[in-house]
């Protein structure tokens, strides 16, 4: 991939280097995507009869942003931010979703998943509701059940709570598939989910979120040390670029390779995007009948008669 | 002459209901006739909101509905454009826009041309129109009506200025897309209509009148941003993005005959080598393409007896040259 193309953003008063590398192409106007976003908020809950949300608060900069919006739609006090670590989880993660809570001072809430997830997998020898192949899973299996414990979590507390579970996936991680579907991707709505994740450092250093928070490299948490970048072998600004110009730009490979993108990762890029469009789509429904949702039967959500105010 | 005043009425409908939407309209109409409003214009399918779907066919109305002719009926003394999904006594359903004064619909004018592509899916439930008229309105001049899309193809605002618009309205649900930094405005998509606005007033030399919808269905954003721009291409109001509010601005009619007299554009004009030419076209693209209005070509003249100019049995019904030796050419 082609590089040095970043601009450096820093926020005023920041004299410690950059905050984040933003690519000049992907660069924002953040006071209108704020505006449309927070109506956008706004709309998704009073459209379908509710006034409070909850978001699942992992310490990183995507659900502290979506934190950072809701509290501004509708309202610190409309909002739930709920902790759910589990006992391998970074402290720093911990911390800094405290932080985004002291900032905003919303009501939270933390569940240790440990007791699930382990209860399932079984811990120290002993077998868990797994089973004996569950205490070998692989890190892949562990992670994938610690998210869907947290999306478990989530719903479950939405119903005290009396508000919608807000999502808090980015396009880049959607368009690549790094997300655990019925996990972290299930919620009743997603305000920055056609940001990307360049575009999720611009508006978090907008919106006011904790600079620490934004400075810090980018993890699922799901096991000791692991962060996006490695995982994925690409830097976000360059997989943003690449995603950037073959999707919304349509480029085709030839004007990739002349834009000076490397061959490997338009070739990688293009399969992970080719082989995780399932995770983007409802599940398909064998067509019988005369009409068939999703297909023939096309309504708004949003329809007299629906819970909408 | 007294200045026209145009109220530009930038709501957000509420999806499919009919009468919430009905009664919103009442109430703006009020509120700008009190305001000392000639002539007011709701956006587009201002009376029932844009993302139908299948709902379109439920909140359809037929041009001689009751609903619609009690709207109307509150318009003495006033001109105003609405928007609606019409029901044609065949159930074709149209979005439509229909010029409404002094209590009764004066005229109707069907989308013509219907998005289906990105996020627009149109054509799905809705048919195009086949008519674009001027109508002339009891302010004393024709005024040209058209709806969103009709305003992305050039020959509308033409055909609409050539047929005595003086004043040009483009009612419209406009989705904001595109938030890249570079842009004027933040917002691609206003960017794109101011350039279109502007560019149609100047060249037509008319008064051009937009006024989009604000608030969101389902998932898009509409932006707003209403505006009414001068025959000479100066943009008179820009109504703020997003902002649901009623707007007016006061227009001097006469500023069309100053504007025309300094800048005769549209003296100018050549519909008959235009519809020369589209003729021509037209008649290309279908491969019936021997007409004899073109130009005469270089290279070879034909061969007798097929193309040559006294023809035989075999040649085309009126000679000239085939389409094989144009394209060679």
């Amino acid at each position: 991939m082609s590089s040095g193309r970043g601009s450096e953003q820093r926020q005023p008063g920041d004299g410690a280097g950059r905050l984040f590398e933003l690519p000049p192409e992907l660069a924002i106007d953040t006071e209108i995507a704020q505006r449309v976003v927070v109506g956008f908020i706004r709309n998704q809950l009073r459209q379908a009869g509710f006034s409070r949300g909850l978001v699942g608060l992992s310490g990183g900069i995507d659900s502290a942003l979506v934190a950072f919006l809701v509290a501004e739609a509708i309202g610190p006090e409309s909002l739930l931010c709920v902790l759910m670590p589990y006992r391998t989880s970074s402290p720093e993660s911990v911390e800094h979703a405290r932080l985004v809570v002291d900032r905003l001072g919303c009501a939270s809430d933390v569940v240790d998943i440990s007791p699930m997830v382990d209860g399932y997998f079984g811990r120290d020898g002993e077998l868990g509701a797994g089973g004996a192949s569950a205490g070998e899973a692989s890190q892949l299996r562990r992670g994938n059940l610690m998210a869907r414990q947290r999306m478990c979590v989530l719903y479950d507390r939405s119903v005290p709570w009396g508000g919608l579970v807000v999502g808090t996936g980015n396009k880049t991680e959607s368009l690549i598939g790094y997300t655990t579907l019925f996990g972290d991707s299930a919620c009743a709505f997603n305000p920055i989910g056609d940001l990307y994740k360049s575009q999720v450092r611009q508006m978090a250093a907008a919106v006011g979120v904790p600079e620490a928070i934004i400075r810090k490299a980018p993890s699922a948490d799901l096991w000791p040390g692991q962060t996006d970048e490695s995982e994925a072998g690409f830097s976000y600004p360059e997989l943003d670029r690449l995603l950037f110009w073959m999707i919304d730009k349509r480029r085709t490979d030839e004007e990739l390779l002349a834009m000076g993108f490397a061959s490997a990762a338009v070739e990688r890029v293009k399969r992970l995007v080719a082989t995780s469009e399932f995770k983007r789509q409802v599940p398909p429904v064998a067509k019988l009948g005369p009409r068939t949702t999703g297909v023939d039967y096309l309504y708004p959500r949003r329809r007299p008669g629906s819970a909408r105010r | 002459m007294q200045p026209l005043r145009i109220a530009l009425v930038q709501l957000s409908p509420r999806l499919g209901d009919l009468e919430a939407n009905l009664a919103q309209h009442r109430e703006r109409l009020a509120a700008a006739r009190s305001a000392g409003a000639g002539l007011v214009v709701f956006p587009e399918l201002g009376l029932t909101g844009y993302q139908l779907q299948d709902l379109a066919a439920e909140v359809a109305m037929r041009i001689d509905d009751p609903r619609l002719l009690d709207l109307a009926a509150e318009t003495g003394g006033l001109s105003a454009v609405v928007s609606f999904v019409e029901e044609a006594d065949d159930h074709r359903l149209f979005i439509s826009a229909a010029l409404l004064e002094d209590g009764a619909i004066r005229f109707v004018h069907r989308k013509l041309f219907l998005p289906t592509y990105g996020l627009f899916d149109e054509r799905r439930f809705f048919a195009p129109g086949d008519r674009l008229r001027t109508v002339e309105s009891r302010l004393g001049i024709k005024l040209g009506l058209a709806v969103c899309e009709d305003f992305w193809h050039l020959a509308v605002p033409e055909t609409l200025a050539l047929d005595g618009a003086q004043l040009l309205i483009n009612v419209s649900s406009s989705p904001g897309r595109d938030l890249a930094a570079i842009h004027e405005v933040g917002l691609g998509t206003a960017v794109s209509w101011r350039t279109l606005m502007r560019t149609y007033a100047q060249l037509t030399t008319s008064f051009v009148v937009f006024c989009n919808r604000v608030g969101m269905d389902e998932t898009i954003s509409f932006w707003g941003g209403s505006e009414v721009i001068a025959p000479s291409g100066e943009a008179l109001f820009t109504a703020p993005l997003f902002d649901e509010g009623l707007y007016t601005v006061d227009v001097e009619l006469g500023d069309v005959r100053r504007e025309r007299v300094g800048l005769p554009l549209l003296r100018d004009e050549r519909p008959e080598l235009h519809l020369r030419e589209l003729r021509r076209i037209l008649a290309e693209r279908t491969g019936l393409d021997l007409d004899e209005a073109s130009e005469p070509l270089d290279g070879p003249p034909a061969a007798p007896g097929v193309d040559g100019p006294k023809g035989g049995p075999t040649s085309g019904p009126k000679g000239g040259p085939t389409r094989e030796q144009r394209t060679r050419r």
